[in-house]
């Protein structure tokens, strides 16, 4: 498609000063919820498996691990995460030397999703069935390799399920994070769609979203169909 | 085949509990290295807790267990590690890895004990092949049927050529044939590496053909036990006896119809094993009450080469004294004979 066609499509539905803005958003809002959603990831995982083998008849069976860690999952996630934003602001500044920005919003970011990841992880963790532990620890199985050949891999698809779940709430909650000066979509929205009414804006960003959302819940589920052999 | 001298298995007053329930109340056993033994019993008798305890897999709250010699009731699951590298577990229902190819789960318990990916896929494809199902190796369990997934969880029992076997109903979800191509692979392989295998089963015919001893667990306890042609013949016990219905022949109805408290001539229950049940029987009551007596029903047949079996007889007379004596005569340790009523001479 040629520069000038291109930019014909578009002036029917808005400027290129416009264009280019939901672009830089578009690509602000992947940023920050890609790197919030992978630390997410390699945060939440180990504390999913800790809680689950901690806990009464686990592998690694420590109660007082179990209850602190469960109790400090439960108390990141109670917190509604407008407030989280704010709260997290002197831990912001400290990791990240500001309180404003993309990197700036995926410090709160992570600290929602990383929780809520390990709680949905932990539930598939769960759900892998004591008698495949028994049959390995038969074997004689070190715990690593319980975990490793084991449990990890038996709630993989449910896990992979599970982290589509906290992307999708992730995107959502990056477009809060820009409302409160992080940039992305979200600050665009409520900038440009709500304070000035540019309803085209509005609308626009709300399509790039839902279409965010989708691509990642169709790659998201293509996956876990991948892995699982159940 | 029994090699060595330190039992395999060595169980002491085994005591575990479930919510104060005991669902194994002081057991006390012994497996000889080299033994095939047979574990029957009603559901929820125990028999599955009683092998978990074995490998560790389950905790007695008392007694002793020892294997190979080793007292393992108080390590660690760490300590057990070892031990359990030792001992082969086929499950009841199987628990194969389903994230995990059957070539993947029979080369799991290689891969625990450290042998390199070469020499283990090498042993896997041998297994396959022992197990009939080579063309597997890269389905998922979930592909298989439940007697091939059976056969992956045998493959993988054996995989680390373990000296003692644990089996859980191994052969309850296969066809006739492929259980006679599984029990024969297990007597192989205990005849050649001396295997210890304990085998959990409700199949009479299992029990039959491979064990050559058996015990009978009910609510926990061992309430019968010997050499496999004297239970089959001569069960001491209800609950054997029940178990062992339908593999022990039991009168015709109309026979038993007859049976009165008074009549022409006694019917009698002969239950008999090992060379004694060869011997000339009739003439031996002829000779005591000058009658011939009558096969009405039963016949032999045989244990791993051991003749077993139940007679019934009509004996001809209605004498009581001569009846005592052919009771009393014909009773060594291996016949057990019993009056059952009369009949009319006519049967
Ligand atoms: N983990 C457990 N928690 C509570 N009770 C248990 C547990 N495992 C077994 N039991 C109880 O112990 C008893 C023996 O169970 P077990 O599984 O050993 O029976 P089984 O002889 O193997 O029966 P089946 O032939 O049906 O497999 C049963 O009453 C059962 O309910
Ligand atoms: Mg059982």
């Amino acid at each position: 498609m040629s520069p000038q066609l291109f930019d014909t499509l578009l002036g029917w539905a808005m400027t290129r000063p416009m264009f280019d803005l939901l672009v830089k958003g578009m690509w602000e809002t992947v940023v920050m919820t890609g790197v919030s959603g992978a630390l997410s990831f390699v945060i939440g995982l180990p504390l999913a498996l800790i809680l689950v083998t901690t806990d009464r008849g686990g592998i690694f069976q420590n109660l007082y691990v179990n209850r602190s860690l469960g109790w400090l999952v439960n108390a990141l996630r109670s917190v509604p995460f407008i407030i989280l934003l704010v709260a997290a602001i002197p831990l912001t500044r400290l990791i990240v030397g500001s309180a404003i920005g993309i990197a700036a919003a995926i410090v709160p970011l992570t600290l929602a999703a990383a929780p809520y990841f390990a709680r949905v992880a932990e539930v598939s963790l769960r759900e892998v069935d004591r008698a495949l532990i028994d049959a390995a620890r038969a074997m004689g199985a070190t715990r690593m390799t319980i975990l490793r050949d084991v449990l990890i891999p038996e709630a993989l698809p449910g896990i992979v399920s599970g982290f589509t779940v906290t992307m999708v709430t992730l995107i959502g909650a990056s477009a809060m994070a820009g409302a409160v000066g992080a940039g992305g979509l979200g600050d665009i929205a409520i900038r440009y769609g709500y304070q000035r009414f540019e309803t085209a804006i509005m609308v626009a960003v709300v399509v790039i979203l839902i279409v965010m959302v989708s691509i990642m819940q169709w790659a998201g589920d293509a996956l876990a169909r991948r892995i699982d052999h159940r | 085949m029994v090699v060595k001298d330190i039992p395999a298995v060595v169980l002491e007053n085994v005591v575990r509990r479930f919510s104060d329930r005991p669902a194994l109340d002081d057991i006390s056993l012994t497996l000889a290295r080299g033994e095939i033994v047979g574990l029957i019993g009603r559901s929820g008798a125990g028999k599955s807790t009683l092998i978990r305890c074995l490998n560790g897999l389950d905790r007695p709250q008392g007694g002793r267990v020892l294997i190979d010699g080793t007292d393992i009731s108080g390590l660690s699951e760490q300590a057990l590690n070892p031990v359990r590298r030792r001992i082969g577990m086929i499950f009841q229902h199987f628990n194969l890895l389903s994230a995990k190819t059957v070539a993947e789960n029979v080369a799991l318990p290689l891969k625990i004990a450290g042998i390199d990916k070469p020499a283990r896929m090498k042993r896997v494809m041998e297994l396959l092949d022992l197990v009939g199902l080579a063309d597997k190796a890269g389905a998922y369990p979930a592909q298989l049927s439940g007697g091939q997934k059976q056969r992956i969880g045998i493959a993988r029992a054996l995989a680390p050529e373990p000296l003692l076997l644990l089996s859980d109903e191994a052969t309850s979800a296969l066809d006739p044939e492929t259980t006679q191509a599984i029990l024969t692979l297990l007597k192989d392989v205990n005849r050649q590496l001396g295997l210890t295998i304990l085998m959990i089963t409700h199949e009479m015919e299992v029990v039959r053909q491979i064990a050559h001893r058996v015990l009978v667990l009910d609510a926990g306890k061992i309430v019968e036990e010997g050499p496999v042609a004297k239970v089959l013949a001569s069960p001491q016990t209800d609950t054997t006896r029940s178990l062992l219905r339908g593999l022990s022949p039991v009168l015709p109805a109309d026979l038993a119809a007859m049976i009165a408290p008074v009549g022409d001539q006694a019917l009698i229950r002969v239950d008999v094993y090992g060379p004694d049940a060869r011997r000339p029987l009739l003439a031996e009551i002829e000779a005591i009450t000058g009658s011939p007596a009558r096969l009405l029903h039963g016949g032999l047949n045989d244990v791993q080469g051991e003749p077993y079996g139940r007679l019934f007889l009509a004996l001809g007379t209605a004498d009581k004294d001569r009846i005592a004596a052919v009771v009393a005569r014909l009773k060594p340790e291996t016949t057990a004979i019993e009056v059952l009523g009369y009949v009319p001479a006519t049967v």
